[in-house]
Protein backbone atom coordinates (compact mmCIF):
# COMPACT_ATOMS: atom_id res chain seq x y z
CA UNK A 1 0.00 0.00 0.00
CA UNK A 2 1.27 3.26 -1.08
CA UNK A 3 2.25 5.88 1.26
CA UNK A 4 0.33 9.29 0.20
CA UNK A 5 2.55 12.23 -0.62
CA UNK A 6 0.02 14.86 0.88
CA UNK A 7 -0.02 17.93 -1.65
CA UNK A 8 1.49 16.03 -4.57
CA UNK A 9 -0.10 16.10 -7.72
CA UNK A 10 2.56 15.61 -10.21
CA UNK A 11 2.47 16.20 -13.77
CA UNK A 12 0.55 14.09 -16.17
CA UNK A 13 0.39 13.84 -19.74
CA UNK A 14 -1.85 11.59 -22.19
CA UNK A 15 1.50 9.57 -23.33
CA UNK A 16 1.75 8.38 -19.97
CA UNK A 17 -0.37 5.89 -21.59
CA UNK A 18 1.87 4.44 -23.78
CA UNK A 19 4.89 4.27 -20.97
CA UNK A 20 5.73 1.13 -19.10
CA UNK A 21 5.15 1.53 -15.35
CA UNK A 22 7.17 4.21 -13.88
CA UNK A 23 8.41 5.67 -16.96
CA UNK A 24 8.02 9.53 -17.66
CA UNK A 25 8.49 11.77 -21.38
CA UNK A 26 11.36 13.15 -22.29
CA UNK A 27 12.15 15.16 -25.34
CA UNK A 28 15.33 15.46 -24.91
CA UNK A 29 18.35 12.40 -25.08
CA UNK A 30 19.90 11.96 -22.12
CA UNK A 31 23.44 10.31 -21.99
CA UNK A 32 24.22 7.45 -19.63
CA UNK A 33 28.12 5.57 -19.70
CA UNK A 34 30.35 4.55 -17.23
CA UNK A 35 33.45 5.93 -18.26
CA UNK A 36 34.52 8.50 -21.01
CA UNK A 37 32.78 8.56 -24.45
CA UNK A 38 35.76 6.14 -26.77
CA UNK A 39 36.52 7.73 -29.85
CA UNK A 40 36.46 5.01 -32.59
CA UNK A 41 37.78 5.72 -35.91
CA UNK A 42 35.51 4.33 -39.02
CA UNK A 43 39.20 2.65 -40.32
CA UNK A 44 39.94 0.96 -37.77
CA UNK A 45 36.28 0.22 -37.01
CA UNK A 46 35.10 -4.24 -36.88
CA UNK A 47 32.09 -6.20 -36.16
CA UNK A 48 32.53 -9.67 -35.05
CA UNK A 49 30.60 -12.45 -34.27
CA UNK A 50 32.20 -15.36 -32.36
CA UNK A 51 31.55 -18.30 -30.62
CA UNK A 52 34.14 -19.39 -28.18
CA UNK A 53 36.85 -18.39 -29.86
CA UNK A 54 36.09 -18.88 -33.10
CA UNK A 55 34.95 -15.81 -35.32
CA UNK A 56 31.91 -16.62 -37.58
CA UNK A 57 31.65 -13.53 -39.43
CA UNK A 58 33.49 -9.94 -39.81
CA UNK A 59 32.76 -6.41 -40.79
CA UNK A 60 34.95 -3.68 -41.41
CA UNK A 61 32.75 -0.21 -41.93
CA UNK A 62 32.90 -0.26 -45.92
CA UNK A 63 31.45 -4.42 -45.37
CA UNK A 64 29.00 -3.52 -42.62
CA UNK A 65 27.73 -0.10 -44.55
CA UNK A 66 26.84 -2.18 -47.46
CA UNK A 67 24.87 -4.24 -45.89
CA UNK A 68 21.00 -3.36 -46.14
CA UNK A 69 20.03 -1.08 -43.86
CA UNK A 70 16.44 0.31 -42.51
CA UNK A 71 14.45 2.84 -40.75
CA UNK A 72 13.16 2.07 -37.30
CA UNK A 73 10.98 3.69 -35.56
CA UNK A 74 10.46 3.21 -31.88
CA UNK A 75 10.00 4.23 -28.24
CA UNK A 76 12.82 3.84 -26.81
CA UNK A 77 13.24 3.43 -22.48
CA UNK A 78 16.17 3.63 -19.96
CA UNK A 79 16.13 2.10 -16.85
CA UNK A 80 16.64 5.63 -14.69
CA UNK A 81 13.16 6.47 -15.79
CA UNK A 82 12.98 8.35 -18.45
CA UNK A 83 11.32 7.15 -21.99
CA UNK A 84 12.01 8.86 -25.25
CA UNK A 85 9.17 8.45 -27.49
CA UNK A 86 8.81 7.93 -31.71
CA UNK A 87 12.50 8.19 -31.93
CA UNK A 88 13.69 7.59 -35.83
CA UNK A 89 17.02 5.12 -36.73
CA UNK A 90 18.95 3.49 -39.10
CA UNK A 91 20.53 0.16 -38.62
CA UNK A 92 21.09 -3.32 -39.78
CA UNK A 93 18.87 -6.10 -38.81
CA UNK A 94 20.51 -8.54 -36.83
CA UNK A 95 18.83 -11.50 -38.65
CA UNK A 96 21.03 -9.99 -41.81
CA UNK A 97 24.30 -10.60 -39.47
CA UNK A 98 23.27 -13.75 -38.51
CA UNK A 99 22.14 -14.82 -41.51
CA UNK A 100 23.59 -18.48 -42.16
CA UNK A 101 24.73 -18.83 -38.83
CA UNK A 102 23.68 -21.90 -37.33
CA UNK A 103 24.41 -22.23 -33.58
CA UNK A 104 22.62 -24.07 -30.45
CA UNK A 105 23.94 -20.91 -28.43
CA UNK A 106 21.00 -19.17 -26.59
CA UNK A 107 22.46 -16.40 -24.98
CA UNK A 108 24.90 -13.83 -26.35
CA UNK A 109 27.36 -11.59 -25.07
CA UNK A 110 27.34 -8.11 -26.72
CA UNK A 111 30.82 -6.54 -26.63
CA UNK A 112 31.99 -2.55 -26.85
CA UNK A 113 34.41 -0.06 -27.50
CA UNK A 114 35.61 1.00 -24.28
CA UNK A 115 35.12 -2.69 -22.55
CA UNK A 116 31.16 -2.44 -21.94
CA UNK A 117 29.57 -5.79 -21.98
CA UNK A 118 25.58 -6.50 -21.45
CA UNK A 119 24.05 -9.98 -21.92
CA UNK A 120 20.68 -11.03 -23.78
CA UNK A 121 19.08 -14.37 -25.11
CA UNK A 122 19.76 -14.65 -28.33
CA UNK A 123 16.18 -14.87 -29.64
CA UNK A 124 16.05 -11.36 -28.46
CA UNK A 125 18.30 -10.33 -31.13
CA UNK A 126 16.35 -12.12 -33.46
CA UNK A 127 13.05 -11.66 -35.50
CA UNK A 128 13.49 -7.83 -36.20
CA UNK A 129 13.72 -6.83 -33.14
CA UNK A 130 17.38 -5.48 -32.71
CA UNK A 131 19.47 -3.41 -35.00
CA UNK A 132 23.08 -2.20 -35.09
CA UNK A 133 21.96 1.74 -35.74
CA UNK A 134 24.54 4.31 -37.15
CA UNK A 135 22.10 6.88 -37.84
CA UNK A 136 19.92 9.03 -35.34
CA UNK A 137 17.59 11.60 -36.29
CA UNK A 138 19.06 11.87 -39.71
CA UNK A 139 21.93 12.46 -38.63
CA UNK A 140 25.12 10.26 -38.46
CA UNK A 141 25.06 8.52 -34.87
CA UNK A 142 27.11 11.22 -32.42
CA UNK A 143 29.65 9.72 -30.29
CA UNK A 144 28.23 10.23 -27.00
CA UNK A 145 25.08 8.47 -28.49
CA UNK A 146 27.28 5.19 -28.95
CA UNK A 147 28.61 6.62 -32.29
CA UNK A 148 29.63 4.85 -34.93
CA UNK A 149 27.52 1.97 -34.29
CA UNK A 150 25.06 1.28 -31.45
CA UNK A 151 22.73 -1.86 -31.06
CA UNK A 152 19.49 -0.97 -30.54
CA UNK A 153 17.50 -3.64 -28.77
CA UNK A 154 14.25 -1.10 -27.83
CA UNK A 155 11.62 -4.31 -26.04
CA UNK A 156 14.79 -4.22 -23.04
CA UNK A 157 16.23 -1.31 -20.91
CA UNK A 158 18.28 0.71 -23.14
CA UNK A 159 21.60 -0.51 -21.02
CA UNK A 160 20.63 -3.69 -23.12
CA UNK A 161 21.21 -1.28 -26.29
CA UNK A 162 24.79 -1.42 -25.79
CA UNK A 163 27.02 1.64 -27.33
CA UNK A 164 30.38 1.62 -29.44
CA UNK A 165 29.84 -1.96 -30.11
CA UNK A 166 32.17 -4.09 -31.53
CA UNK A 167 31.10 -7.35 -31.45
CA UNK A 168 28.58 -10.48 -29.96
CA UNK A 169 29.93 -13.74 -28.46
CA UNK A 170 27.59 -16.58 -28.33
CA UNK A 171 27.13 -18.49 -25.20
CA UNK A 172 25.49 -21.79 -24.11
CA UNK A 173 24.92 -20.07 -20.63
CA UNK A 174 23.71 -16.88 -19.58
CA UNK A 175 26.61 -14.51 -17.89
CA UNK A 176 26.19 -11.15 -16.49
CA UNK A 177 27.41 -8.24 -18.24
CA UNK A 178 28.49 -4.85 -16.78
CA UNK A 179 25.57 -3.30 -14.96
CA UNK A 180 23.97 -6.53 -14.58
CA UNK A 181 27.00 -7.47 -12.48
CA UNK A 182 26.39 -4.27 -10.73
CA UNK A 183 22.90 -4.39 -9.19
CA UNK A 184 20.90 -4.63 -12.55
CA UNK A 185 18.76 -6.82 -13.74
CA UNK A 186 19.80 -9.32 -16.10
CA UNK A 187 16.97 -9.32 -18.65
CA UNK A 188 15.58 -5.63 -18.40
CA UNK A 189 12.06 -5.69 -19.48
CA UNK A 190 10.48 -2.38 -19.08
CA UNK A 191 7.27 -3.19 -19.06
CA UNK A 192 7.59 -6.01 -16.52
CA UNK A 193 9.77 -3.45 -14.73
CA UNK A 194 12.81 -5.00 -14.46
CA UNK A 195 15.08 -2.50 -12.98
CA UNK A 196 17.18 -3.96 -10.89
CA UNK A 197 18.49 -8.24 -9.71
CA UNK A 198 15.51 -9.40 -7.14
CA UNK A 199 12.54 -7.63 -9.64
CA UNK A 200 10.43 -10.12 -10.69
CA UNK B 1 11.23 -3.59 -2.37
CA UNK B 2 10.00 -0.14 -0.97
CA UNK B 3 11.06 1.33 2.80
CA UNK B 4 9.45 3.89 4.15
CA UNK B 5 11.79 6.84 5.41
CA UNK B 6 10.64 9.74 7.93
CA UNK B 7 12.08 13.51 7.27
CA UNK B 8 14.08 14.24 10.60
CA UNK B 9 16.18 17.03 9.27
CA UNK B 10 15.76 19.76 6.34
CA UNK B 11 18.45 22.26 5.77
CA UNK B 12 18.76 24.35 2.47
CA UNK B 13 22.36 24.43 0.90
CA UNK B 14 21.66 27.07 -1.29
CA UNK B 15 18.84 29.75 -2.40
CA UNK B 16 17.59 26.35 -4.52
CA UNK B 17 18.87 23.50 -3.09
CA UNK B 18 17.72 21.75 0.08
CA UNK B 19 19.49 18.83 1.98
CA UNK B 20 16.96 16.03 3.48
CA UNK B 21 17.81 13.68 6.36
CA UNK B 22 15.99 10.65 5.92
CA UNK B 23 15.75 7.74 9.26
CA UNK B 24 15.07 4.48 7.58
CA UNK B 25 14.35 1.96 10.18
CA UNK B 26 14.86 -0.89 7.90
CA UNK B 27 17.71 0.39 6.18
CA UNK B 28 20.63 -1.73 4.98
CA UNK B 29 23.38 0.61 5.12
CA UNK B 30 25.16 2.40 1.83
CA UNK B 31 28.61 3.34 -0.16
CA UNK B 32 29.51 6.19 -0.78
CA UNK B 33 28.48 7.38 -4.33
CA UNK B 34 25.26 5.48 -4.17
CA UNK B 35 21.62 7.09 -4.84
CA UNK B 36 18.12 6.10 -3.87
CA UNK B 37 14.98 6.41 -5.92
CA UNK B 38 11.96 8.19 -4.30
CA UNK B 39 8.84 7.95 -4.97
CA UNK B 40 5.69 10.32 -4.49
CA UNK B 41 2.13 9.21 -4.34
CA UNK B 42 -0.87 11.76 -5.70
CA UNK B 43 -3.76 10.69 -3.65
CA UNK B 44 -5.48 9.38 -6.86
CA UNK B 45 -2.91 6.34 -6.83
CA UNK B 46 -0.70 8.62 -9.54
CA UNK B 47 3.14 7.77 -8.59
CA UNK B 48 6.17 9.52 -9.89
CA UNK B 49 9.89 8.04 -8.81
CA UNK B 50 13.47 9.95 -9.42
CA UNK B 51 16.65 8.69 -8.31
CA UNK B 52 18.63 11.02 -6.35
CA UNK B 53 22.70 10.24 -5.32
CA UNK B 54 22.89 10.00 -1.53
CA UNK B 55 25.23 12.77 0.21
CA UNK B 56 25.95 10.95 3.79
CA UNK B 57 28.57 9.23 4.53
CA UNK B 58 27.80 5.24 5.29
CA UNK B 59 26.64 5.07 9.16
CA UNK B 60 24.72 2.41 11.68
CA UNK B 61 22.14 5.02 12.44
CA UNK B 62 20.28 4.00 9.56
CA UNK B 63 20.45 7.80 8.63
CA UNK B 64 21.06 9.18 5.04
CA UNK B 65 20.65 12.36 3.29
CA UNK B 66 20.50 13.43 -0.31
CA UNK B 67 20.68 17.16 -1.46
CA UNK B 68 18.09 18.13 -4.05
CA UNK B 69 18.30 20.77 -6.86
CA UNK B 70 14.61 22.30 -7.71
CA UNK B 71 14.57 21.99 -11.17
CA UNK B 72 12.25 24.97 -12.52
CA UNK B 73 10.02 22.65 -14.81
CA UNK B 74 10.81 19.86 -12.58
CA UNK B 75 7.55 17.07 -11.66
CA UNK B 76 9.53 15.78 -8.39
CA UNK B 77 12.09 18.39 -7.25
CA UNK B 78 9.64 21.55 -6.68
CA UNK B 79 8.10 18.74 -3.92
CA UNK B 80 11.06 17.66 -2.12
CA UNK B 81 12.38 21.18 -1.80
CA UNK B 82 9.46 23.24 -0.93
CA UNK B 83 6.90 21.17 0.28
CA UNK B 84 8.14 18.31 2.48
CA UNK B 85 8.38 18.87 5.78
CA UNK B 86 10.09 17.41 9.18
CA UNK B 87 8.05 14.37 10.38
CA UNK B 88 6.72 13.27 6.44
CA UNK B 89 6.83 10.05 5.69
CA UNK B 90 8.06 9.14 1.81
CA UNK B 91 8.90 5.90 0.15
CA UNK B 92 12.43 4.84 -1.00
CA UNK B 93 14.42 2.36 -2.68
CA UNK B 94 18.07 1.52 -2.56
CA UNK B 95 20.69 2.08 -2.16
CA UNK B 96 21.47 1.78 -6.04
CA UNK B 97 24.62 1.13 -7.74
CA UNK B 98 27.76 -0.66 -7.56
CA UNK B 99 30.14 1.34 -9.95
CA UNK B 100 30.37 4.87 -9.01
CA UNK B 101 31.27 4.27 -5.63
CA UNK B 102 34.32 4.50 -3.19
CA UNK B 103 34.87 1.71 -0.63
CA UNK B 104 37.30 2.75 2.24
CA UNK B 105 39.69 -0.55 1.34
CA UNK B 106 40.35 2.34 -1.47
CA UNK B 107 43.78 3.65 -0.83
CA UNK B 108 44.91 4.48 -4.61
CA UNK B 109 44.80 8.74 -4.85
CA UNK B 110 41.67 9.56 -5.71
CA UNK B 111 40.15 12.55 -7.82
CA UNK B 112 37.00 14.01 -7.87
CA UNK B 113 35.48 16.31 -10.25
CA UNK B 114 32.30 17.63 -9.63
CA UNK B 115 30.22 19.83 -12.36
CA UNK B 116 27.08 21.55 -9.92
CA UNK B 117 25.29 19.68 -8.40
CA UNK B 118 27.14 16.57 -9.44
CA UNK B 119 29.21 17.43 -5.90
CA UNK B 120 26.88 15.19 -4.12
CA UNK B 121 27.63 11.55 -4.53
CA UNK B 122 31.54 13.12 -4.21
CA UNK B 123 30.75 14.87 -1.23
CA UNK B 124 29.71 11.19 0.06
CA UNK B 125 32.68 9.63 -0.67
CA UNK B 126 34.14 12.77 1.07
CA UNK B 127 32.60 12.34 3.84
CA UNK B 128 32.99 8.64 4.22
CA UNK B 129 36.70 8.71 3.96
CA UNK B 130 36.63 11.24 6.64
CA UNK B 131 34.37 9.45 8.96
CA UNK B 132 36.61 6.79 8.80
CA UNK B 133 39.77 8.50 9.58
CA UNK B 134 40.76 7.46 6.06
CA UNK B 135 44.51 8.68 4.94
CA UNK B 136 43.55 8.03 1.06
CA UNK B 137 45.03 11.53 -0.40
CA UNK B 138 41.89 13.06 -2.47
CA UNK B 139 41.71 16.53 -4.77
CA UNK B 140 38.35 17.98 -5.51
CA UNK B 141 37.97 20.08 -8.53
CA UNK B 142 34.66 21.59 -8.14
CA UNK B 143 33.19 23.52 -11.34
CA UNK B 144 29.92 25.75 -10.38
CA UNK B 145 28.35 29.24 -11.85
CA UNK B 146 29.43 31.25 -9.25
CA UNK B 147 30.63 31.33 -5.53
CA UNK B 148 27.20 31.31 -3.96
CA UNK B 149 26.67 28.28 -5.65
CA UNK B 150 28.73 26.10 -4.05
CA UNK B 151 27.04 23.09 -1.89
CA UNK B 152 28.80 22.08 0.91
CA UNK B 153 30.92 25.01 1.34
CA UNK B 154 31.54 25.67 5.13
CA UNK B 155 32.28 21.94 5.36
CA UNK B 156 34.69 21.37 2.57
CA UNK B 157 36.33 24.40 3.57
CA UNK B 158 37.18 23.14 7.39
CA UNK B 159 38.07 19.93 5.47
CA UNK B 160 40.53 20.86 3.32
CA UNK B 161 42.14 22.96 6.17
CA UNK B 162 42.81 20.46 8.36
CA UNK B 163 43.30 17.79 6.40
CA UNK B 164 46.73 17.91 4.46
CA UNK B 165 45.48 15.54 2.04
CA UNK B 166 42.26 16.24 1.14
CA UNK B 167 42.78 19.34 -1.52
CA UNK B 168 39.68 21.13 -2.87
CA UNK B 169 40.01 23.69 -6.44
CA UNK B 170 37.20 25.53 -7.64
CA UNK B 171 36.55 26.80 -11.17
CA UNK B 172 33.44 29.40 -11.81
CA UNK B 173 32.00 28.95 -14.94
CA UNK B 174 30.25 32.34 -14.86
CA UNK B 175 31.44 34.67 -11.87
CA UNK B 176 34.40 34.54 -9.65
CA UNK B 177 35.38 35.89 -6.23
CA UNK B 178 37.19 39.33 -6.40
CA UNK B 179 41.08 38.85 -7.14
CA UNK B 180 40.52 35.10 -8.30
CA UNK B 181 43.35 34.95 -10.38
CA UNK B 182 41.76 32.16 -13.11
CA UNK B 183 39.17 34.06 -15.39
CA UNK B 184 35.49 32.30 -15.14
CA UNK B 185 35.10 29.28 -17.46
CA UNK B 186 34.93 25.84 -17.94
CA UNK B 187 37.33 23.34 -16.88
CA UNK B 188 40.28 23.14 -19.48
CA UNK B 189 43.44 20.86 -20.18
CA UNK B 190 45.35 23.87 -17.76
CA UNK B 191 43.53 23.13 -15.48
CA UNK B 192 43.15 19.34 -15.18
CA UNK B 193 47.03 19.46 -15.79
CA UNK B 194 47.66 21.96 -12.28
CA UNK B 195 44.27 20.62 -9.95
CA UNK B 196 44.15 17.16 -10.45
CA UNK B 197 46.78 13.77 -10.16
CA UNK B 198 49.43 13.32 -12.43
CA UNK B 199 48.06 9.94 -14.32
CA UNK B 200 51.48 8.75 -13.60
CA UNK B 201 50.32 7.94 -10.16
CA UNK B 202 47.40 5.89 -11.21
CA UNK B 203 44.63 8.02 -9.85
CA UNK B 204 40.94 6.85 -9.58
CA UNK B 205 38.68 9.77 -11.27
CA UNK B 206 35.34 10.38 -10.41
CA UNK B 207 33.42 12.94 -12.88
CA UNK B 208 29.60 13.82 -11.75
CA UNK B 209 27.68 16.32 -13.31
CA UNK B 210 25.42 17.40 -16.59
CA UNK B 211 26.15 15.57 -19.29
CA UNK B 212 28.12 17.78 -21.55
CA UNK B 213 30.38 18.56 -18.48
CA UNK B 214 31.01 14.84 -18.22
CA UNK B 215 31.51 14.66 -21.56
CA UNK B 216 34.57 17.27 -21.04
CA UNK B 217 35.80 16.93 -18.04
CA UNK B 218 36.08 12.70 -18.52
CA UNK B 219 37.99 13.77 -22.11
CA UNK B 220 40.39 15.57 -20.63
CA UNK B 221 41.01 12.98 -17.94
CA UNK B 222 41.70 10.78 -20.84
CA UNK B 223 43.39 12.84 -22.64
CA UNK B 224 46.36 13.99 -20.26
CA UNK B 225 47.34 10.20 -19.99
CA UNK B 226 44.02 8.70 -17.29
CA UNK B 227 43.17 5.07 -18.19
CA UNK B 228 39.69 5.20 -19.72
CA UNK B 229 39.23 2.21 -16.65
CA UNK B 230 39.89 4.45 -14.04
CA UNK B 231 37.42 7.35 -14.99
CA UNK B 232 33.90 6.27 -13.64
CA UNK B 233 31.91 8.92 -14.94
CA UNK B 234 28.35 9.86 -13.75
CA UNK B 235 25.90 12.09 -15.85
CA UNK B 236 22.69 13.41 -15.75
CA UNK B 237 20.44 16.28 -17.58
CA UNK B 238 19.35 16.50 -21.36
CA UNK B 239 23.06 16.30 -23.57
CA UNK B 240 22.09 19.53 -24.29
CA UNK B 241 23.95 22.18 -22.16
CA UNK B 242 21.15 24.09 -19.42
CA UNK B 243 23.31 25.66 -17.56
Amino acid sequence: MAITSRGFFGRRSTADAKLPPGQYVTTDFPVLSAGPTPRVPLDKWEFTIKEGNQILRRWDWKSFRNLPAETITVDIHCVTRWSKLGTIWEGVPLDTLFKDITTDAEYAMVHSYGDYTTNLPLADLMNKQAWVAFRFDDDDLAPEHGGPARLLVPHLYLWKSAKWIRGITLMQEDQPGFWEGLGYHMYGDPWREQRYSGDE
Amino acid sequence: MWRVGTVVALHNETATARTIRFEVPDWPGHVAGQHVDVRLTASDGYSAVRSYSIASAPNANRLFEITVERLPDGEVSPYLTQDVVVGDRLELRGPIGGWFVWRREQTEPIQLIAGGSGIVPLMAMTRSRNSTGGTAPFRLLYSVREPKAIWYSNELQALSQRDPSFSITYAYTRVTPNDWPRPAGRIDSALIANATWPSSLGPTCYVCGPTSFVESAAGLLAASGNSSDRIKTERFGPTGDRK
